[in-house]
This record gives C-alpha cells, sequence and structure tokens, in this order.
C-alpha cells in the first residue's frame, strides 16, 4: 500500500506540471488506455461501481455487453424510427388518397377508389414507410450522437489515434461531479490500464513525453 | 482435452467452445492491427500499375453509356430496336438485369446480419458496394425508357400545370417508388457501415489532404460506447427494414410483368421466382468481382477464405435450384392450366425463333450450378468463377427470354414480330458495364474494401470474456 501511495503522488505532480506547460488551459478528462475489449470491460464495470457520470469508453469495434458494463440503457433509436415509419406511411396515404379520391379521381380497370381497390396502394404505403424509417435510423442515429463534428477534445490525445486500430480507452470528463484530479488519476490507475493522462479541451497532449506510470 | 496434448490456446477455450471448435472466421490468428494495416494498405499505398491498366480499360468503355444516351436522346427513340410488339426489350431486360444483380448485396448486408451469419463480415461492404453500383446501371434504364427523359419528372406526385396526377394504382409507378428507395436505403446502410472503417482510414493518414477528406467522410467518429450502443442500434434496424425492401423490390419488380394480361406474364408464381433468381445472379456477380479481387491482392485470403467462397456457392446452388423448379413450373401451370394462348406462348419460348435464349437460359442458369453439388468445384476457384460467368449470362437470358420472347408472340398472330437490337443497344448495354466495373475499381482503390471494424469484432479476443472460464 506505501509504494501505491508513493506512486500516485509521483504521478499527481508530473501531471500538474503538464497542465501548466499547456497555458492553462481547461482540462477535458482524464485518459487510461487498455490492450484488450477484457480488460476494457472488466475496467468499465469498475467506473460504473465508483458511480461516475460523465465517461465514455472507446474501442474499434462494439463490444457485447458493454452497455451494462457501463450500466447505460438501451438505445432509444427505435422509437424514433416508430415515429419515421409513421410518418412515412401517413405520408404515403395522404399522397395517394388526396391525389386519386379528390384532386385527379382515375377510374382504372373498372375501378373507382374506394375501399375495395386499396390493395394496390399498399405497394407504396410500405416503400414510403421503409424510406422515412431509414432516413430516420440514419441521421437520427447521427443526431443522437452528436455528429457529425468537426473535432473533439479526445483526439488532442496522441495515442487516440490508435483507438480505430486495437486500442481501447477509457476517459472520465472534468465536468464529473465525483471527479477530481488527484483521486480520479489514482483511480484510474488502479484499474490495470496504461498511460493515464489528462486531456486538454483545446492543446494536444502526449503520453509519449512523459510516463505518468513512472 | 485430457489427452496431454492441450495447447495454450485450448486451455483458454470455455468448455462450449472445446466441444465444437468451429472453423475461424479470419484464418492465420490474425490481430487486430494486422487487419486494419492490411485493409488500409490497399487504400494508402501507391496506386498498382494493374489497377490504371484496367481504369484505362474500362472508363472508355463506361463513356459509352451516356454519350450513346446523348444520341438517343437528340436523335430519337428510333435508334433502339424496341418497336411494336416488343416495346420493351432490351432496355427493360437490361433493367431487370441489373436490379436482380443488386440483390445479393442486400442480402448479404440485411438477411444474413439478421440470421447472424458472421461470415457475412468480410464480404459485406464489397457486396454492398456492388448493388449500388449495379442500381445505378439499373436505374438509367426505365428513366430513359420513358422516351422524353425531360419529362420524367411526370412520375413524381408534384403539382402541374396540367393538375394530372399519377395512377398510385400502378406496377410502373410502384417501381419508382421501389427502386428509388431501394437506392436510398442502399446508399445509407453503406454509408453507415462505413463510417467506423473511414475513421480508421483518417487516424492512419499521413498527408494532411487525406486526412482532411477522409476526416470529414469519417464524420467525427470516435469509437465511443455511448455511439456504438446508437450505431449498433441504426445498423439493426437498417437490417431490419431492408429485409423486407429487398424481398418487396423485385416482387414489384415482377409486378410490372404479372398484373399484365400478357400470356407468359400473368402468372402468380413471379415474385417469388424472381427474387430467387435476383438473389442468384447477383451472388455470382459477387463471386465474379470478388475473386479477381482477392487475386490481385492475396492479403485478402486470410479474411475471404475458402470457406467464404464455399458458402457462396452453395446459395447459387440453393437459388438455382428454386430458379429451375419455377421454370419447370411455368411449364407445367401452362400445361395444365389448358389456356391455349399460355401453352402456346411456353410453346413459343421453348421451340420458337428463340429457342436459343430459351436453351441458353436452361443451360447456365439451371444446369452449370448443379456442378456444387461437388465440394471439389466449390473449392476450386476457376471453376467457381467459369460457372458465376454461366450464371450472369443466364440471367440476362432469362429476363430477355421472359420479356422479349412474350411481346413477339402475343394472342393475333397478326401482330407477331421479332426483336432485333440495334448497335445503339448493344454498345449502351456493353457501357453499363463499363460504368459498372470503372465505379467498383474506384471503390477498390478509395474505401475500404473489408468491413474492419466488423472483422475485428469476430476475432476471437473481441469477445470480453475471452480466456474466462466460466
Amino acid at each position: 500500500m506505501e509504494k501505491n501511495i508513493n506512486f500516485e503522488m509521483k504521478t499527481i505532480e508530473t501531471s500538474m506540471t503538464h497542465t501548466n506547460l499547456n497555458n492553462n488551459t481547461p482540462l477535458f478528462g482524464l485518459g487510461v488506455e487498455f490492450e484488450t475489449a477484457r480488460d476494457l470491460y472488466h475496467a468499465a464495470e469498475k467506473v460504473r461501481d465508483a458511480g461516475y457520470k460523465r465517461w465514455d469508453t472507446f474501442s474499434p469495434f462494439p463490444i457485447h455487453g458493454m452497455d451494462q458494463a457501463m450500466g447505460i440503457g438501451k438505445s432509444w433509436l427505435s422509437a424514433l424510427v416508430f415515429i419515421g415509419g409513421l410518418t412515412g406511411f401517413s405520408l404515403a396515404c395522404f399522397m395517394e388518397f388526396g391525389a386519386s379520391s379528390f384532386l385527379y379521381p382515375l377510374v382504372v380497370a373498372g375501378k373507382p377508389t374506394n375501399i375495395m381497390t386499396i390493395p394496390a396502394f399498399f405497394p407504396i404505403m410500405f416503400e414510403l414507410t421503409i424510406l422515412l424509417s431509414a432516413l430516420t435510423a440514419t441521421f437520427g442515429m447521427l443526431a443522437l450522437n452528436g455528429l457529425p463534428r468537426w473535432n473533439h477534445p479526445v483526439f488532442n490525445w496522441d495515442r487516440f489515434k490508435k483507438v480505430t486500430e486495437d486500442k481501447f480507452f477509457i476517459v472520465i470528463e472534468a465536468e464529473d461531479k465525483k471527479f477530481s484530479i488527484e483521486k480520479t488519476m489514482a483511480f484510474l490507475n488502479s484499474l490495470g490500464g496504461a498511460h493515464v493522462t489528462p486531456i486538454c479541451e483545446d492543446a494536444p497532449v502526449s503520453s509519449q513525453t512523459v510516463d505518468y506510470r513512472l | 482435452m485430457s489427452n496431454g496434448t492441450a495447447t495454450l490456446e485450448s486451455t483458454l477455450l470455455s468448455p462450449a467452445e472445446k466441444q465444437v471448435q468451429r472453423p475461424p472466421l479470419v484464418l492465420n490468428k490474425r490481430t487486430m492491427a494486422w487487419i486494419s494495416s492490411y485493409v488500409s494498405t490497399i487504400v494508402e499505398s501507391d496506386t498498382p500499375r494493374w489497377w490504371w491498366i484496367s481504369i484505362a480499360i474500362t472508363s472508355p468503355i463506361a463513356l459509352l453509356t451516356p454519350l450513346l444516351l446523348c444520341y438517343l436522346v437528340s436523335t430519337g427513340v428510333g435508334v433502339w430496336g424496341n418497336n411494336s410488339p416488343v416495346a420493351w426489350a432490351w432496355d427493360i431486360t437490361n433493367f431487370v438485369f441489373w436490379i436482380g444483380i443488386g440483390h445479393a448485396g442486400t442480402l448479404i448486408s440485411a438477411i444474413l446480419f439478421l440470421t447472424r451469419q458472421k461470415w457475412r463480415t468480410s464480404i459485406n461492404r464489397a457486396a454492398e458496394a456492388m448493388t449500388l453500383f449495379a442500381v445505378v446501371c439499373a436505374g438509367l434504364y426505365p428513366l430513359f425508357h420513358v422516351g422524353r427523359v425531360w419529362k420524367a419528372y411526370f412520375l413524381a406526385p408534384v403539382p402541374n400545370a396540367n393538375a394530372i396526377w399519377q395512377n398510385f394504382r400502378s406496377p410502373l409507378l410502384w417501381d419508382v417508388f421501389a427502386v428509388s428507395t431501394y437506392f436510398t436505403v442502399s446508399i445509407l446502410f453503406w454509408y453507415t457501415g462505413l463510417i467506423p472503417d473511414l475513421a480508421t482510414i483518417r487516424d492512419r493518414c499521413t498527408t494532411k489532404v487525406k486526412k482532411f477528406i477522409y476526416g470529414i467522410l469519417a464524420l467525427g467518429w470516435r469509437g465511443a460506447n455511448r455511439q456504438w450502443r446508437h450505431y449498433e442500434m441504426a445498423y439493426l434496424l437498417l437490417a431490419g427494414l431492408s429485409t423486407p425492401l429487398v424481398l418487396s423490390v423485385h416482387s414489384v419488380v415482377s409486378f410490372d410483368f404479372a398484373t399484365s394480361v400478357i400470356p407468359g406474364w400473368h402468372a402468380t408464381i413471379f415474385p417469388p421466382y424472381f427474387v430467387a433468381g435476383a438473389i442468384f445472379g447477383g451472388f455470382a456477380m459477387v463471386l465474379t468481382i470478388m475473386l479477381p479481387a482477392r487475386a490481385l491482392y492475396p492479403q485478402l485470403h486470410d479474411m475471404i477464405t475458402p470457406s467464404h467462397i464455399d458458402k457462396m456457392c452453395k446459395v447459387i446452388l440453393l437459388t438455382g435450384s428454386i430458379v429451375g423448379y419455377a421454370y419447370l413450373m411455368e411449364l407445367f401451370m401452362a400445361w395444365y392450366g389448358a389456356n391455349p394462348y399460355e401453352r402456346d406462348a411456353f410453346w413459343y419460348r421453348a421451340f420458337g425463333p428463340y429457342w436459343w435464349a430459351y436453351a441458353s437460359m436452361m443451360f447456365c442458369n439451371v444446369i452449370s450450378p448443379q456442378v456444387f453439388w461437388f465440394k471439389w468445384c466449390r473449392t476450386n476457384v476457376v471453376a467457381v468463377f467459369v460457372v458465376s460467368m454461366f450464371v450472369n449470362a443466364g440471367m440476362w437470358f432469362e429476363r430477355f427470354v421472359i420479356i422479349a420472347t412474350t411481346l413477339a408472340r402475343d394472342f393475333l398472330p397478326s401482330s407477331w414480330g421479332m426483336f432485333h437490337p440495334t448497335w445503339v443497344d448493344i454498345f449502351t448495354f456493353i457501357g453499363t458495364f463499363g460504368i459498372f466495373t470503372t465505379l467498383f475499381l474506384l471503390f477498390v482503390r478509395f474505401l475500404p474494401m473489408i468491413c474492419m471494424f466488423e472483422v475485428k469484432a469476430v476475432l476471437p479476443e473481441a469477445d470480453p470474456h475471452y480466456g474466462e472460464e466460466h
């Protein structure tokens, strides 16, 4: 335990110096890197149990069961898509019956537009339901994810480039109510990852120049 | 595992995995970094010489189509060979041919996703791209088939000066909605799948220009789990929406024929028969383009494995047999229906002036894929390629047989006639192959051909409980 405390103290010192070096730009949060999906998964469970709220895990691919490990619920994108689908269906009904019943009534093969001839209107209702659902699924997903966006503070961290290749990260934001640079850094060090690094809002940070693990 | 030969790996496997060991989806125990670098280097490395040679051949061919369409519009519809009685000739044949090819891509990306067929991950990206390019080629034909292409907006329900509205009960209008929806949804599905991989390329880029372009295309993706959960839901929903869509598109295309009263077209068997044929022809086209791509990029061999080719051959065998059954059932119904017009229509198909098209169709679609009952044929790349070329040709003949032979011989002998393609017909069609291959070459060069993040996710170490005993 004594060794551990000693280690923490050193880490804090270096990190403080480092933040000062960057003209006191505001701190976005603290990041830690993991080698495998399994390590990330178990670390995420610990962050969840520690009670942090404003944090995220980053991985090259979606990890099965990570939502539970992070303690976040199911995506409610499906509700948006349901509304999108209903809109498409209503639009098709409005368009088809508006035109065929009121604006330009047609008798096709001796059959007027009425309840008996509705099946012939189904294909376009179906297609527009699918079309608007799919548009809602894609653009709704982007909107819920806050995309597209030009940049994000996590990209200031040089090691973060590997997130789309084969490395796994946890970042706890400074905005979190439980966040304190000393305690959170000690906590992240205890998770078994590497390269615990303070990430600045708008200045590049490097884990290569200063080794925070010492 | 008690025989003392347990390796380190086998001790890491869970008891369930020890019982049944599935063949690995990625061969040679490749790592995630290997997948990223091998797929990305295709995009990052210098343009290979074969690529320049190929595109130098395909792009002039691709130019044929727009030039000949200009010629068509500026001169008049008579430059095409379609005329009464064969009013839907090569243009609709080629439309159905190309739109059918697209179906394999959506089947791989949507239906195999919903049925959790993990082997799809290394072929879905290229198959989806193929879908888009095939639909581009397909869409040209009905657009120009309307004759006055500058009036094509009449198909869209917009208020116009004539106060005329569309007939929403027409299968041709259903087709407009089905094909445009299909194209839009295919683009959305494809691009959604590309976002995380574009982010990989962005993070590997060395030059500023590339970083800017791929950065814009990746939309700021950062792989956060709070993003992944919406992303996975969106992907699941898109797969769920595309599945009925892909089945509906070719059904609607078949309604163009089936809802008419022409003998040989008026058949309830058409929708399932068309869908099976579309998947059949589409898988053949996937193999036709993936086998050369795999030969040119040997690093793909570990991701597009012989097992993938084997599975695609089995799909071709299954759908080819369904198509063969439909051909025979059509003949049976014509005979059993005891309608003289229907009987004559099929008699002329098989023994009339277009017998050669019917015979080619039967040979290419029904007989040739039967060699896939033998494992040797499914694992021999040359044999697979030859059969897939037969199927491509056979599916074109099928559409030609359905359209041309039926219209050439309808009720009254006085209105019988033959269709002869003009040189404009022929070169416009050849040009669409140029468009298709040029777009595919550009895709291979500038976008990741394999869905990297999905392939990483099927590696054993992607499991968060990898190596843990339960």
